[in-house]
């Protein structure tokens, strides 16, 4: 193997995301930065995305591409003119590679199915469809604007105009018994096109359910995300992360950047980034306010809320906690690259070995990883390697 | 100077709130110690704390300068007596110091536990007692009732009690009068040598320390070279006076005289309390019998939150010891709470006011390990040894025998609470000595292991009693008992802050409840955590606290890891209020509530 070629898991990527913030109506669960507006200035939006990415294109260095995500909110909402421009840009700007990932996140309705084919001529190459449960007065509790039909229907015609799609569950939903959760399971596994993305209903703050519905019993919680991982594996679509489950070769490329803790951009309102610039690895933030954000880049600004630059302490901690969420663990190899210093160097030796004989961790060839048990109790095991 | 027959120097007793301090404000207001603008509700009570609990922690002192109705001027001598049990020894220090004392009982509420305690001082002390029954301006008060009362229970006169009101100033002139001819002058020589009884001492940061006596012989002027006799320690006058309450010089004190001398000493321990002072040039043939020191009976560890204020907790104590000799402190280290100091006191409320100056003076936020009284284990080599921390103890192989303090205890209390005081007293393995009735009032005397009333027993008294029943009680002896060390094992290693002795009867019950509140106190961690109450080898209950079985935040992507980077940040500035034991890390919080609520 030539020594300039990295290795699979060395290769951390790069990505550009890029957040739609608007949605037809606010969810009762979801804290995303999405906001339901009457008009949106579709120009002004597209010139504005297109502005933003200009400025920090020219601050970065030439580099491959190898995802674009549209992400929110609704980027189903985005009109695919948008997203071809956006798209257009970028590969103006840098190499996409041929193989790259283009995603957009859709929801199921059949308005914005009526769209699909317009996302694919633009350029885009896998969808993520927001299902979210396939039960339909589950959908209503959710505040969803479809059904399940409509959801099965939108699969179907995404499926005729992509080749790859994934779409999203919630699970330990008010009342979901693991049972039920099991039998609900086993039909969207029978309805996968090779990835779904399955998370556990976390009750966040500052939305309709904190304070009305209760978070899930911590042995029932542990009781379903167990039937989770127990079904998808035997279906051939185990998890290569907490979250999100795939067969061999379908997993998400743009979440991989992250995870493997690669350069992205964020474009749009409250979108992150993590930036190499002028030789320093820093953190952006976006303008969180659509209107904000808006109206800082029209006005020829960079649209950030934060930029700050990540001392070692900051990325190695931050390598961890999303390298650890990986099936396969983060690559010490990537780490030392990153940090400066080996791993084992870095972490409590005392702690590493009493989680690894506990069976939480493994310390493996070139790599660190959480094993299964480990990686259902992630942030307690993060918290002992890093506080 | 005032010949004998002029001065009175008395005492006012009285159970807690039965208005000692309102009546002494009158007094000195009467006689014009204080103009009306420097006059403040209970002037004596001058620690920030006394003011706000309404409780004389130290004895303080006024002269007072009465014109009498026979034509004469007389001085007054007042030594304030604090109220409450835990002070008893302060009291009698006070009441050394004079020849009577007022009585004061409450017309509403009548003969309380401390009434007779502090009678009973005031006789041994040969005092001449006048009663004044007070609060008659209250429409509950019956002072006949109260009269007829304190004759029956404490077996005093009191025809000629006087009926007053502290509050509106009625009948003050009465008691003031009655001090005058009722109360014997003191006696004493001029023109022998200085004998004085050394009553009390406190630091002062501008004067050193301050020294009140009570001249007994002789005479005590500035520039005179005094001797201790008690610490055989010498020291030059600097300033002689008297309380008024101000600080007041004088030339001399002389025979009967009671008031206060300087030094320029600064250490509080070199002026015992009940020491003699003479002259060091002539000094007196017989030193004074003196007291006894004032001992702890109660002990506990008392360890700062934050592990960087244990330099303040040690300045803060030391200074607090500079007022009250009566308190003692050493340093201790714990695993489970890092250092600090293990302190003795002379009973619970004398240990929750001590830590409530630290805490409120000194601004320190502090952790108290169970209160622990002394007890006595005897080795079978024939060793004794006094052993008031729990992790002191010998291995029980080597111990012959253990013997706790016993106390014998007084309790008054309306006939209609007496079956729940009694049930309280069983339950807390007493052995009932008396029981007489005073009207409608029970007075029930108790043997009871010291053990168990520091443990929470005066709350559980007030509950049960709605608050009508009085305590008080003296030590009476120790008492070989099944005593055990019961210790709190977490993941099989001992928690040394939670271990405690209790007696063989109790400690199956007493261990499960912590064990249980324990496990409920432990947040759930990455691996199962067992906790386990053990008497030496023998495991007497456990809970375990199981492991997590789910943690994990459901969604990671792009934005969210700076969030979760900060949560950890925090999570590790917490940590410095963890404790590690048998490799768990318990928040220190945990250890702190398991050990502020009682059984
Ligand atoms: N009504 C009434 N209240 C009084 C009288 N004397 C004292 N008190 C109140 O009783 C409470 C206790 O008084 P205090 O002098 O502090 O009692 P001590 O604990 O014996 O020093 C205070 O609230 C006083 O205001 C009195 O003659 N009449
Ligand atoms: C950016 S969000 C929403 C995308 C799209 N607007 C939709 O609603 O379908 C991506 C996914 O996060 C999941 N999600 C959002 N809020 C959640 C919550 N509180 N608990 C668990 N999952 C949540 C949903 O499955 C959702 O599809
Ligand atoms: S879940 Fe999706 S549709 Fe619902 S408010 Fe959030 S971003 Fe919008
Ligand atoms: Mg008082």
């Amino acid at each position: 193997m030539p020594a300039s070629k990295p290795t699979d898991a060395d290769d951390r990527g790069f990505a550009v995301y890029v957040h739609w913030p608007f949605c037809l109506s606010k969810c009762p669960y979801c804290d995303f930065n999405s906001h339901v507006r009457d008009r949106v200035d579709q120009a002004a939006w597209r010139l504005a995305l297109l502005a933003q990415f200009d400025h920090f294109a020219g601050l970065l260095s030439p580099r491959r591409v190898d995802s674009i995500f549209f992400g929110g909110g609704t980027p189903s909402l985005m009109p695919a003119d948008t997203v071809a421009a956006v798209i257009d840009r970028i590969a103006g700007h840098w190499p996409l590679e041929r193989s790259a990932e283009i995603t957009l996140e859709a929801n199921p309705t059949s308005a914005e199915a009526a769209r699909f084919r317009g996302y694919s001529g633009a350029g885009v190459n896998r969808l993520s469809l927001g299902v979210q449960a396939l039960h339909d007065d589950d959908l209503r509790r959710l505040g969803r604007g479809h059904d399940v039909a409509e959801a099965l229907a939108a699969l179907e015609a995404a499926a005729a105009v992509f080749d790859r799609l994934s779409f999203d569950l919630i699970y330990a939903r008010p009342g979901q018994t693991p049972a039920a959760w099991r039998a609900e399971l086993a039909r969207a596994i029978g309805l996968a096109r090779g990835h779904l993305s399955l998370y556990q209903l976390t009750i966040e703050r500052g939305t309709a359910f904190h304070g009305t519905v209760p978070p899930p019993d911590a042995d029932l919680a542990a009781e379903l995300y167990e039937v989770t991982q127990e079904s998808c594996e035997v279906a051939g679509l185990p998890a290569y992360e907490i979250s999100n489950h795939a067969a061999k070769g379908q997993e998400s490329r743009h979440n991989l950047v992250y995870w493997r803790y690669g350069d992205y951009l964020g474009l749009g309102p409250g979108a992150h980034g993590r930036l190499m610039l002028d030789g320093q690895r820093r953190a952006l933030a976006n303008l969180r306010s659509p209107e904000a954000w808006l109206d800082a880049v029209r006005g020829g600004g960079d649209g950030l809320d934060g930029d700050v630059p990540l001392d070692i302490d900051d990325r190695a901690a931050e390598m961890l906690m999303l390298g650890l969420r990986l099936r396969r663990g983060l690559s010490t190899a990537a780490f030392a690259a990153e940090v400066g210093r080996p791993l084992e160097q870095w972490l409590d030796s005392d702690r590493l070995r009493r989680l690894s004989d506990g069976g939480l961790i493994e310390i493996g060839e070139g790599s660190l990883r959480a094993t299964a048990a480990g990686r259902q109790v992630l942030d307690g095991v993060l918290a002992e390697l890093l506080a | 100077m005032t010949d004998l027959s002029h001065i009175r120097n008395f005492s006012i007793i009285a159970h807690i709130d039965h208005g000692k301090s309102t009546l002494a404000d009158r007094l000195i207001e009467q006689c014009g110690g204080l103009e009306s603008r420097e006059m403040q509700e209970q002037v004596l009570d001058s620690m920030e704390l006394e003011r706000e609990r309404g409780i004389t922690i130290k004895a303080q002192t006024v002269r007072l300068n009465y014109h009498a109705r026979d034509g004469q001027d007389y001085i007054l001598n007042l030594i304030d007596t604090p109220g409450h049990v835990d002070f008893s020894y302060e009291v009698n220090r006070s009441l050394a110091a004079c020849e009577g004392s007022l009585l004061v009982v409450d017309a509403s509420q009548g003969v309380e536990a401390q009434t007779l305690a502090n009678v009973y001082q005031a006789t041994d002390n040969d005092h001449e007692i006048v009663p004044v029954l007070n609060k008659i301006d209250l429409p509950a008060a019956e002072p006949e009732r109260i009269r007829e009362q304190i004759e029956e229970v404490i077996g005093i006169d009191a025809s000629e009690a006087i009926p007053i009101s502290a509050k509106t100033g009625q009948g003050i002139e009465e008691v003031l009068e009655a001090l005058v001819h009722r109360l014997p002058p003191p006696a004493g020589d001029g023109e022998a040598p200085l004998k004085a009884l050394l009553v009390d001492s406190w630091y002062d940061a501008y004067l050193g320390v301050i020294v009140l006596l009570r001249i007994i012989d002789g005479r005590l002027a500035k520039g005179m070279r005094v001797r201790l006799m008690g610490t055989d320690s010498r020291h030059l006058i600097e300033q002689v006076g008297v309380f008024t309450p101000k600080l007041t010089h004088v030339e001399a004190l002389n025979p009967g005289e009671i008031g206060y001398f300087t030094a320029s000493i600064k250490d509080v321990s070199e002026t015992r309390v009940g020491d003699t002072v003479t002259e060091d040039r002539r000094p007196t043939a017989a030193a004074l019998a003196g007291f006894k020191p004032a001992v702890s009976v109660v002990f506990c560890g008392l360890f700062p939150v934050d592990a960087d204020d244990y330099e303040d907790l040690r300045e803060s104590l030391a200074r607090l010891k500079l007022n009250d000799a009566s308190f003692q402190y050493e340093m201790e280290t714990s695993p489970a709470l890092g250092f600090g100091f293990r302190c003795g006191f002379l009973g619970l409320l004398h240990m929750e006011i001590v830590q409530q100056r630290l805490e409120r003076e000194f601004n320190l936020d502090l952790i108290t390990t169970a209160p622990s009284v002394i007890y006595r284990v005897h080795l079978r080599d024939g060793e004794m040894l006094e052993i008031h921390n729990p992790v002191d103890m010998p291995d029980p192989t080597q111990i012959e025998r253990i013997e706790e303090p016993w106390i014998k205890a007084t309790i008054l209390v309306p006939d209609d609470y007496l079956g729940q005081v009694l049930k309280l007293c069983e339950e807390r393995r007493g052995t009932q000595i008396n029981l007489t009735y005073a009207g409608s009032r029970a007075m029930v005397e108790y043997r009871l292991p010291l053990n168990e009333v520091v443990f929470d027993f005066y709350d559980r008294l007030k509950s049960v009693s709605r608050g009508y029943a009085s305590f008080d009680y003296q030590l009476a002896d120790y008492q070989p008992e099944n005593l055990v060390k019961m210790s709190i094992l977490v993941n099989h290693e001992p928690v040394d802050a939670l271990a405690m002795i209790v007696h063989a009867s109790r400690a199956e019950q007493r261990g499960r409840a912590l064990c249980e509140r324990l496990k409920d106190l432990i947040p759930r961690q990455l691996f199962a955590i067992a906790i386990q109450a053990a008497i030496g080898g023998r495991i007497i209950a456990r809970e375990t606290v199981r492991a997590l079985r789910k943690d994990v935040t459901a969604k990671c992507y792009g934005g969210d890891v700076t969030r979760k980077r900060k949560l950890l940040e925090k999570q590790k500035a917490g940590k410095k209020r963890m404790r590690s034991f048998g490799k768990v890390e318990i928040p220190q919080e945990a250890f702190i509530a398991a050990l502020r609520t009682g059984e």
